[in-house]
């Protein structure tokens, strides 16, 4: 009998068949099992259900996706371990992988790296930090938050089970047509990539509506727009960008999943397809998604310098500036990408030219930052290290891509070592240290105690030197004409620098390490490292006037915003204590556990179209409709507390 | 104003920003998918282009349709801010009506095609134009299906001021779909045939 319009293309030969992925295949569901038992064992489903799955509280969500960050963070990790011991172990005779493992594992590490650790650590920070920064109580749509979330979970999820049962796409974490298209990659693996970015990808863009309508109506009375923290300038910027480009990655996702699925021809090689559409539409996504991805982390250099500095920030104005000049810029520059397309010296003496220009609002941030720390009265913490490695690395990393920005210089090192040093360059020292940054400077107003600094400041370290010893080898690499993606080089002259390349990875799992030790001890030693205070590092903007960890409402009372650098100029004008009538009832959103449901409605959608299995994608289809009109017609989501309760528990929280 | 009148005025203003900015992003999809139909309107692989293949008074009349639904929209959204809820339901019902014409006559055009033997395995222009138009069509059923929930909806609470501002989300949308219609009609249809 014929099954198959039940299981779809499901097959046992789809289970993995070489030693390294059956042992992650056979490890990870263990591991997941594990904790489910843990769960079912010490009888917390209640809580993980009731506090966690369906909340709708924004500092909460923004712990999960850090904590979903953080994890594959360690997997993206190991991917890049496994890359670099490959090409430092191969000229020795030690192949740890045959080219299809390889290329699965650099796509794996490009695609979790960029989709599930940076933007799922953006939003994280975003929903942790930024309605505390404005002043309010929450987001402007609580619950496309959750959804957002679940969204993004669902991808991670389904980019993740591949490894089990289907194998991961080899297309590289941009996934070129044609080699992603039927003909050359007919199986899962590619579905797997598409749908898992599809749906967390269609997440990252309500949340890009969702904080767009924050910034814009959600500030507290009196905050102008020129009175925002530069945090917030930053999201805003990210943010459009976001609603302008994510789109164009739906609709290109969406192509290439209607050629592998439907046989159309928009990629493919025949039938009057042009590949070349398909890298023009992604790299209009792309680029935008580089800024997208840095600027919030510039927002939360801004915001440690200041404070570390105890100085306001220099230039706040030419910042504001500098951010939208970048947000245009960011839209013109693509096609800098594949300036070997063959589109001719004029188009590519454009792009070359925009691309150079962005180097002036860049630059003007740094030395931004650099005249605050001037004459500052500066605490060497540990965000304040990461953002001295980030004013170095980062630098380096800019001059390079000025570099390459060079048609005739980017026809010698395109798609060489020089690219991939370039881009780890500015994303592992501008993007990664940005958010470990933040990590350290918000973790207290999220847990109620500081990380130890000490520890954090060596990993901080050991991150800088395992980047230089594992990068600035690859840019020599990549002059001297070493192609990326490549398992096995022929020249063995080239093997010391690979060897160096590999151990500066070992470094920065090093440093990785060294980050979680000291969270973990940081949570052992949580009495001793309390902030009392509310405010650890004598802060300068509101959510240091609230206490820590801060209350799910936020702000007992809505405060007034008067000056840019509000709590700092609070602290010196003396603060005043708040009477009983200063208290007003306020409306907060009702747990949902819709967000859940449609997320892994949608997540089953994924797998409809990853194994064919239609009748599953029409069934999860149709519950997303029934779920989002449920939830549009329901008028009743949210709860008031009133003035005195709210008098009662921020007593209690002040004590 | 009590703080809680307030509260829910604040509330429809951040849903109107809102859904404006949602809009926003899915003229992005429909521009990424023009910008690939102009690209690839010449990959005919052989097969027939735009010309030879499309009807103008057919798509006349499916331009009629949408735009006398817009209108009949327009009037809906006038009557229920004036509180008048039957005259709201038999408006959003012509809509609806309209709608499902439109959407039945694109369908017999798609059938047409296909059975003719043009589907979208055949060339890049006709994957391009199936995608195009057909992205336009999912969002028609998309918003027949909201109308009718929201028809629902109507019937069941009135008119009252939540019922407004769920209405004027929908017009907004309903109104968008018909300006995109105007550049398909311009662009696939119109340029198509004179090319």
């Amino acid at each position: 009998m014929d099954w198959s319009w039940l299981t779809g293309r499901l097959s046992a030969d789809y289970l993995p068949q070489d030693p390294v992925t059956i042992g992650a295949a056979v490890g990870m569901p263990l591991a997941i099992l594990a904790v489910l038992v843990a769960i079912t064992y010490f009888k917390k489903w209640g809580y993980i259900w009731n506090e966690w799955v369906t909340t709708l509280d924004a500092k909460k969500i923004g712990i999960m996706y850090m904590g979903i960050a953080l994890l594959m963070l360690a997997r993206g990790g190991a991917d890049a371990l496994m890359l670099r011991a490959q090409t430092a172990l191969e000229p020795l005779g030690i192949e740890l992988f045959d080219t299809q493992t390889f290329q699965e594992v650099f796509t794996a590490h490009g695609s979790i790296m960029i989709f599930f650790v940076a933007m799922g650590a953006m939003f994280g920070l975003i929903n942790i930090a930024l309605p505390l920064l404005l002043g309010t109580r929450d987001v402007a749509y609580p619950f496309l938050n959750s959804v957002s979330f679940w969204l993004f979970f669902a991808g991670m999820v389904i980019i993740n089970s591949s490894l089990v049962f289907g194998g991961f796409s080899n297309g590289g974490w941009l996934g070129y047509p044609p080699l992603t298209g039927l003909e050359y990659n007919p199986g899962p693996g590619v579905d797997y990539w598409i749908w898992a970015l599809q749906i967390s990808g269609i997440g990252s863009l309500l949340s890009g509506i969702n904080f767009t309508v924050t910034i814009l109506k959600h500030r507290a009375p009196g905050m102008t727009l020129m009175k925002m923290p530069i945090f917030a300038w930053s999201v805003l910027v990210a943010m459009v960008l976001v609603m302008l480009a994510f789109p164009v990655l739906t609709a290109t996702l969406g192509m290439l999943a209607l050629d592998r699925v439907a046989g159309m021809h928009f990629f493919t090689s025949d039938g009057g397809g042009n590949p070349m559409m398909y890298i023009n539409l992604i790299w209009a996504w792309g680029h935008p998604e580089v800024y997208i991805l840095i600027l919030p982390a510039f927002g939360i250099f801004s915001e440690v310098v200041a404070t570390f500095a105890r100085k306001r920030l220099f230039g706040y104005a030419t910042m504001v500036a500098a951010l939208i000049g970048i947000m245009f810029l960011s839209f013109v520059v693509w096609q800098h990408h594949f300036f070997t397309m063959g589109a001719g010296a004029n188009v590519n003496a454009f792009f070359g030219i925009m691309t150079m220009i962005i180097a002036i609002p860049t630059g003007v941030k740094l030395f931004n930052w650099i005249f605050t720390m001037y004459k500052g009265s500066i605490r060497f913490t540990a965000p304040m290290i990461w953002f001295m490695c980030f004013a170095v690395t980062f630098t380096i990393g800019g001059v390079s891509g000025v570099l390459m920005a060079v048609p005739a210089l980017d026809f010698q090192v395109h798609n060489t070592m020089f690219l991939v040093a370039h881009f780890h360059n500015v994303i592992i020292g501008g993007v990664v240290f940005g958010y470990f940054a933040g990590i350290y400077y918000w973790w207290p107003k999220v847990f109620g105690f500081t990380l130890h600094d000490g520890i954090g400041k060596l990993a901080a370290y050991a991150w800088q030197v395992g980047f230089v010893l594992a990068f600035i080898p690859l840019y020599i690499l990549g002059l001297m004409g070493a192609v990326r993606r490549l398992d096995s080089y022929d020249d063995p002259t080239w093997q010391p620098l690979f060897i160096v390349s590999g151990i500066g990875v070992g470094v920065i799992a090093l440093g990785f390490a060294l980050m979680v030790i000291g969270m973990a001890y940081s949570v052992w030693k949580r009495k001793e490292l309390a902030d009392t205070t509310g405010d650890p590092w004598d802060g300068r903007t509101l959510e240091w006037s609230v206490p820590s960890p801060a209350p799910f409402y936020n702000f007992a009372i809505t405060p007034r915003v008067s000056h840019r650098d509000e709590w700092w100029e609070r602290k010196k004008a003396g603060l005043k204590v708040p009477t009983r009538s200063d208290y007003k009832d306020i409306e907060l959103p009702k747990n949902s556990a819709l967000g859940v449901y449609i997320a892994v409605a949608a997540g089953l959608i994924g797998i409809g179209f990853i194994w064919h299995i239609w009748w599953l994608a029409i069934v999860a289809l149709i519950a997303v409709v029934v779920f989002v009109i449920k939830r549009t017609f329901d008028d009743d989501t949210e709860y008031t507390i009133s003035a005195d309760t709210l008098y009662k528990l921020d007593k209690e929280a002040r004590a | 104003m009590t703080s809680h009148a307030a509260h829910i005025k604040e509330k429809a203003a951040n849903a109107t920003l809102g859904f404006w900015l949602y809009l926003m992003t899915d003229i992005m999809i429909f521009a990424s998918l023009f910008a690939t139909f102009v690209i690839l309107r010449d990959g005919t692989n052989g097969g027939p282009s735009g010309q030879e293949l499309f009807n103008l008074e057919f798509v006349m009349a499916e331009t009629f349709l949408l735009l006398v639904s817009s209108f009949t929209c327009g009037l809906a959204y006038l009557a229920i801010k004036h509180g008048q809820k039957r005259r709201t339901l038999v408006l959003l019902g012509t809509t609806i009506t309209l709608g499902i014409g439109f959407l039945s006559l694109e369908l017999y055009e798609f059938g047409e095609l296909y059975l003719a033997g043009h589907d979208w395995t055949h060339s890049a222009f006709l994957s391009a134009f199936f995608t195009l138009v057909g992205t336009h069509g999912l969002h028609i059923l998309i918003g027949i299906i909201w109308a009718i929930a929201l028809g629902d909806y109507i019937s069941k609470r009135g008119t009252t001021p939540d019922a407004v501002r769920k209405f004027s989300l929908f017009a907004l949308f309903w109104h968008f779909l018909d300006l995109v219609w105007i550049f398909i009609f311009t662009v696939v249809y119109l340029l198509g045939a004179i090319s």
